[in-house]
């Protein structure tokens, strides 16, 4: 009897967890929204900032957090893809394999503050680029790097070995096999792991601090490589630690919801084509 | 026919030039892992010229000012914050896990799983944000204390960041359990929270303890949420909401104020390679918990 009512009481405590869980999530996601959608206007989100009055927007920072984002995704995915196709289709058990395996697990748990200190050394003093969004897209690139290659290496992993044989069986080279077979086979999964690291390199900020820099640059819209790069996320914490304007709260609102908007959106547009492209082509889902 | 050949012997070169790309594309993650352990590590030594090992791992009087770096409640307070998110944050998790993994219905686990996407999906900027603006004024409320920031806020919010660390990667690990062991168990008149309890948690264990250093990792590791919760005062915490400092947010917090090359700046790079060299650890251990997994 008393198994029983252990049983029970636990069985409760579970559902009680879960429904926690789920809880926890959507009162956070509407909390951050119900505070800052009211915030959110066109001349919010596409205007100027402003250092000391009320009433500025965050138009440079919400370029610069996209085109950083572009940036280090540009040059990420086809050093991931590479990685993740050697790992997963070339190479043996050899001393190198391993080494480039440790590598790969311990860049994706190294905290994103020793990466930004890292980029500091690196771009920002030895290479001169300075506070700019260079510096900043190639130390964002360190943190895409691990989970695009993991993911990709999985996804291959996932495609029937039989596809490739039968492919090689027909004369195709290596390389066409992989590139017209295995890839495009494989292709659900790259995708999914993009979505997942644009979501987190988009609110990255401790990276970004000692990189990018806590300033913008005066044009709307540079594209300049050696342009200041404050994103929306730094700018987020720049106003809530030292900021000086009288409404910084309300920005902050405003950013934390555009922040959430733009990463739901990414979640959720990249999902439905994505399961329309697994029905099509049978891929067993893995992610 | 002498056209063929030679296509495809073109074909077979490009074969070979684009695995060499590959090949290295592949040591470039090598490459960076290294040169950030010697670069950070350069820097961060350098502070030994200057400043005894044992004043930096082993006294707390944080003055740069005055030249004195001790730094032992950052250390302290990095350990402490993240004992505490585990310990708030691994038994929810678990219990997360196994509801998903064996109670859940389908329709519920269809939506459970991509709602632990989304948790990591959250900048953890935003999470500081929550924390800063909910959860110190209601911690200042609840116990009657001066402040609110402290060591207690950050556990909290930091437990919930790394909720889907722990339930992901323990779920899979439960989920790979043979369902023959729990049969057995079912079989023999055990009811499902023995079964769970005696069986699967055992059988899991490999996965979840690997699940539990991961979260310690990312905890240990975070920094936005945890500098804007602290309170970031260089002392070693007395209580839960004494404000106190981590590695991390001391970083932050400093960085932008020091000259890069001064006794400062190095000291502070050597807290990122104080924290780089934990993260490195946690990996090691996870390796020697793989391999003998389910042994």
């Amino acid at each position: 009897m008393n198994a029983k009512l252990t049983n029970s009481v636990a069985t409760a405590v579970m559902w009680l967890v879960g429904f926690m869980i789920l809880g926890i999530l959507i009162f956070f996601l509407g909390y951050i929204l119900y505070r800052g959608l009211p915030v959110l206007s066109f001349d919010f989100m596409f205007g100027k900032p402003s250092d000391i009055q009320a009433g500025g927007g965050v138009g440079p920072q919400l370029f610069n957090s996209f085109y950083l984002l572009f940036l280090s995704l540009a040059i990420s995915i086809p050093l991931a893809i590479g990685a993740g196709i050697y790992l997963a289709e070339y190479a043996r058990e050899t001393r190198l394999t391993k080494i480039v395996r440790l590598s790969t697990e311990s860049l994706a748990t190294v905290p994103s503050i020793v990466l930004g200190l890292f980029g500091m050394i690196i771009f920002v003093n030895f290479l001169g680029f300075g506070f700019s969004i260079i510096s900043g897209a190639l130390t964002l690139v360190l943190l895409n790097l691990p989970v695009l290659v993991r993911v990709t290496e999985e996804s291959i992993r996932t495609v029937p070995k039989a596809y490739g044989e039968a492919s090689l069986a027909l004369g195709a080279t290596k390389l066409q096999t992989i590139w017209k077979v295995i890839l495009p086979s494989a292709l659900p999964g790259i995708i999914t792991g993009i979505t997942l690291t644009a979501g987190r390199a988009l609110g990255e900020t401790a990276i970004l601090i000692f990189t990018a820099g806590t300033t913008v640059s005066r044009y709307q819209a540079d594209t300049n490589f050696f342009a200041a790069g404050e994103t929306l996320a730094v700018h987020m914490w720049y106003l809530m630690s030292t900021g000086l304007v009288p409404d910084r709260v309300t920005i902050a609102d405003g950013i934390g919801a555009l922040l959430i908007i733009t990463i739901l959106c990414f979640n959720i547009l990249f999902m439905i084509p994505l399961k329309i492209l697994q029905k099509r082509m049978g891929v067993v889902k893995h992610l | 026919m002498y056209s063929k050949d030679q296509n495809h012997k073109r074909r077979l070169s490009y074969d070979r030039y684009v695995k060499y790309l590959f090949i290295a594309s592949a040591c470039l993650m090598a490459l960076i892992i290294f040169s950030i352990i010697f670069f950070v590590g350069k820097q961060g030594l350098m502070t030994f010229s200057q400043v005894s090992p044992f004043e930096f791992f082993f006294t707390s009087k944080w003055n740069p000012m005055g030249h004195q770096f001790g730094a032992l409640s950052f250390i302290v307070g990095s350990l402490l914050v993240t004992i505490l998110a585990v310990l708030i944050g691994a038994p929810l998790g678990l219990l997360g896990a196994l509801f998903m993994a064996k109670i859940a219905p389908n329709w519920l686990r269809e939506i459970m799983r991509p709602a632990t996407e989304l948790y990591v999906a959250i900048p953890s900027i935003v999470y500081g944000y929550i924390g800063l603006t909910l959860l110190v004024p209601f911690l200042r409320e609840v116990f009657h204390v001066k402040s609110g920031f402290g060591v207690l806020a950050a556990a909290i919010v930091l437990a919930v960041m790394i909720l889907p660390t722990i339930i992901s990667i323990s779920e899979d690990a439960i989920c790979s359990v043979p369902s023959m062991m729990e049969e057995a168990s079912l079989a023999l008149g055990a009811t499902r929270w023995q079964t769970m309890f005696h069986v699967l948690v055992p059988a899991a264990l490999p996965g979840i303890l690997t699940a539990i250093i991961l979260a310690m990792a990312r905890a240990i590791g975070e920094t936005m949420a945890v500098q804007m919760l602290i309170g970031n005062t260089p002392m070693v915490a007395a209580t839960l909401f004494s404000p106190t400092s981590t590695l991390t947010s001391n970083i932050v917090v400093e960085m932008g104020n020091t000259p890069f090359g001064s006794v400062w700046g190095n000291s502070l790079f050597l807290m990122a390679l104080v924290l780089l060299v934990i993260s490195l650890g946690m990996i090691l251990l996870i390796r020697r918990l793989g391999s003998r997994r389910y042994a």
